[in-house]
């Protein structure tokens, strides 16, 4: 069980330049909207042709620019889950299960009643995809992908055409059918907690290139890269000056700041995430700031504040979030008077 | 009127809807399969091919009987040809009229065609793909269905376009009462006879014809009217 895949194609202004290897799990590839993930998925898939590379799957050569393989996409035996579905729209939900299926008539109606029970579309058989909603077309979409029996699945933004609610069940139904399933996912998402949920390895496309690859979780914790920081949801950045070997100069924020890691010479930026800020009273303690607050939001679950160094006002705002405990105290919540940045939360950026 | 009914040889309403049904069927197959090709090739190509195939619909008539004439003429080596290996004749004949009606009518059907097909969200030809259709099952299962509004309006005006060609007619198939001499033929000829009643017999029943068709069209389509209630 395995997808090796190099792909390279020129397209919208930038070059697609990405490579990587699967080992039968589900790997996610994230970038801001346009980087080129949809794309290698579409080659991958057999739908859109490198310009050059060489897609390997389980020893299977799908396409190899030096030897002139492209096999199309119906022999590729993929399943490719669209974005907008991609349902039929002249075609009740049953005609669309049933138009990718050989053999008789009866055994294919076998099927298709196995697969309507399985995804819970009884009652829906007669209706148009036009007459479904979002989470509905998502299932059948899914149910008619699935009936192929695909060596491979490709998620395409999956959730991006859906709600709030409705996204949550649904993806807790989708990790349930990816348990089910034997073989390799890519998972497209510009969502870092899709990706963070549904992945266990993870690409970082920026560009139409990698910044990182690796296991999601090492990557969340340590992105190492300042595109990867970002894209994984670092609100706070800022270009360093090397001071010594554990201290630095955040020279955005207008900081000195200790480090427990040594900081290396390849180091441009610090970073840390808005809610590893820490609430502080004694400025003498290290990595700490007095702050002036600049704005304010409340979500749901989160006060988001924007800060800034209140010695120098010319400095960048600085992202602190909390999340809320209580809705009562919200009227009363009081701004402390220090920041403090905890040492092993910062990010070292390259 | 009915001193008149009597005396009307019905014979140029039989051959005009005898030669628009029979055009209009070529016209869809050709039509489509002309749009469907035209799209898969590149851009310059695609506006020579789109430009040619276009033509007849702004050209006068009169211009595609001259060339149809240069082709199928007798004393041409393709009429000639045409004649001694298929015993086909389109000069002066009613296949003359099905070929005049269809040529003047084939751009609607073909620009119609593929406007609906470019309309087609291409995403559902991929997925077809990735579920391992044929691209034949695809076109004829997925594309066309969801292109029908568009094929169904070409058709029609298709139809209308060919039950009501003239130029082209008169100058290849010519004026042969009971073979060639379609409805609109038949107006020129009687008026020039001076029979104006039957003249304004035959533009009666070409005027309703024209009118039904078009109302039907509007009926089957008729979404469309929906889509126009904001402009009200």
């Amino acid at each position: 069980m395995a997808l090796k895949a190099k792909i390279v194609k020129k397209f919208h202004g930038f070059n697609l330049d990405v490579e990587f290897e699967t080992d039968g799990s589900c790997m996610g590839i994230l970038g801001a909207s346009g980087c080129g993930k949809s794309m290698t998925l579409k080659c991958v898939a057999g739908i859109e042709k490198p310009d050059s590379g060489r897609i390997v799957h389980n020893g299977r050569v799908l396409y190899d620019s030096d030897k002139g393989i492209n096999l199309p996409a119906r022999e590729r035996h993929v399943g490719y889950l669209f974005q907008n579905y991609a349902l039929f729209p002249t075609m009740t939900v049953e005609e669309n299960l049933i138009i990718s299926l050989t053999g008789s008539k009866k055994e294919k109606q076998i099927q298709v009643l196995e697969q309507i029970e399985r995804f819970q579309l009884k009652g829906l058989e007669k209706r148009l995809p036009s007459q479904l909603s979002g989470g509905q077309q998502q299932r059948v979409a899914l149910a008619r992908m699935l009936l192929c029996k695909p060596e491979m699945i490709l998620l395409d933004e999956p959730f991006s055409a859906l709600d709030g609610f409705l996204k949550d069940t649904l993806q807790l139904e989708m990790l349930e059918l990816l348990k089910e399933f034997h073989g390799d996912v890519l998972f497209v998402s510009h969502s870092r907690d899709e990706i963070y949920r549904f992945c266990d390895h993870m690409i970082l496309l920026s560009n139409g290139e990698p910044v990182v690859k690796g296991l999601t979780k090492d990557i969340f914790r340590k992105p190492l890269k300042v595109e990867a920081a970002r894209l994984t949801g670092c609100k706070n950045i800022s270009p360093i000056e090397r001071i010594s070997k554990y201290e630095l100069y955040a020279q955005d924020w207008d900081i000195r700041l200790k480090t427990t890691e040594p900081i290396g010479d390849s180091i441009r930026y610090i970073g840390i995430r808005g809610h590893n800020l820490v609430p502080a009273s004694d400025p003498e303690e290290e990595n700490t700031m007095k702050i002036s607050l600049a704005g304010s939001a409340h979500t749901t679950f989160q006060r988001q504040y924007l800060v800034q160094n209140a010695s120098r006002l010319s400095s960048s705002k600085i992202w602190w979030i909390r999340e809320k405990k209580e809705y009562e105290t919200e009227e009363t919540e009081t701004i402390p008077l220090y920041l403090k940045f905890p040492k092993e939360d910062l990010l070292l950026l390259s | 009127m009915g001193e008149l009914l009597k005396t009307i040889d019905w014979s140029p309403l039989y051959l005009s809807l005898k030669t628009g049904i029979v055009a209009t069927v070529l016209t869809f197959f050709l039509g489509i399969g002309a749009a469907r090709h035209i799209m898969k090739l590149n851009n310059t190509a695609k506006a020579i091919a789109d430009g040619i195939l276009t033509l007849p619909l702004v050209l006068p008539p009169t211009v595609a009987g001259f060339f149809l004439l240069l082709i199928f003429s007798l004393r041409r080596p393709f009429g000639r040809y045409l004649l001694e290996n298929f015993d086909l004749k389109l000069v002066q004949t009613w296949p003359g009229c099905v070929m005049a009606a269809f040529v003047i009518a084939f751009p609607l059907m073909y620009r119609n065609a593929r406007a609906a097909f470019e309309q087609v969200d291409v995403t559902m030809i991929q997925a077809g793909r990735t579920l391992g259709l044929s691209e034949r099952k695809i076109f004829w299962k997925i594309v066309v269905p969801i292109a029908s509004p568009g094929l169904a309006s070409g058709t029609v005006l298709s139809f209308a376009r060919a039950i009501g060609e003239y130029g082209a007619t008169t100058m290849l198939a010519g004026n042969v009462l009971g073979k060639t001499r379609t409805v609109s033929v038949a107006i020129a000829t009687e008026v020039t006879a001076g029979n104006w009643d039957t003249a304004g017999f035959w533009v009666l029943v070409i005027v309703l014809l024209s009118f039904v068709i078009v109302a039907a069209m509007n009926i089957i389509s008729g979404k469309n009217f929906n889509n126009g209630s904001g402009w009200a």
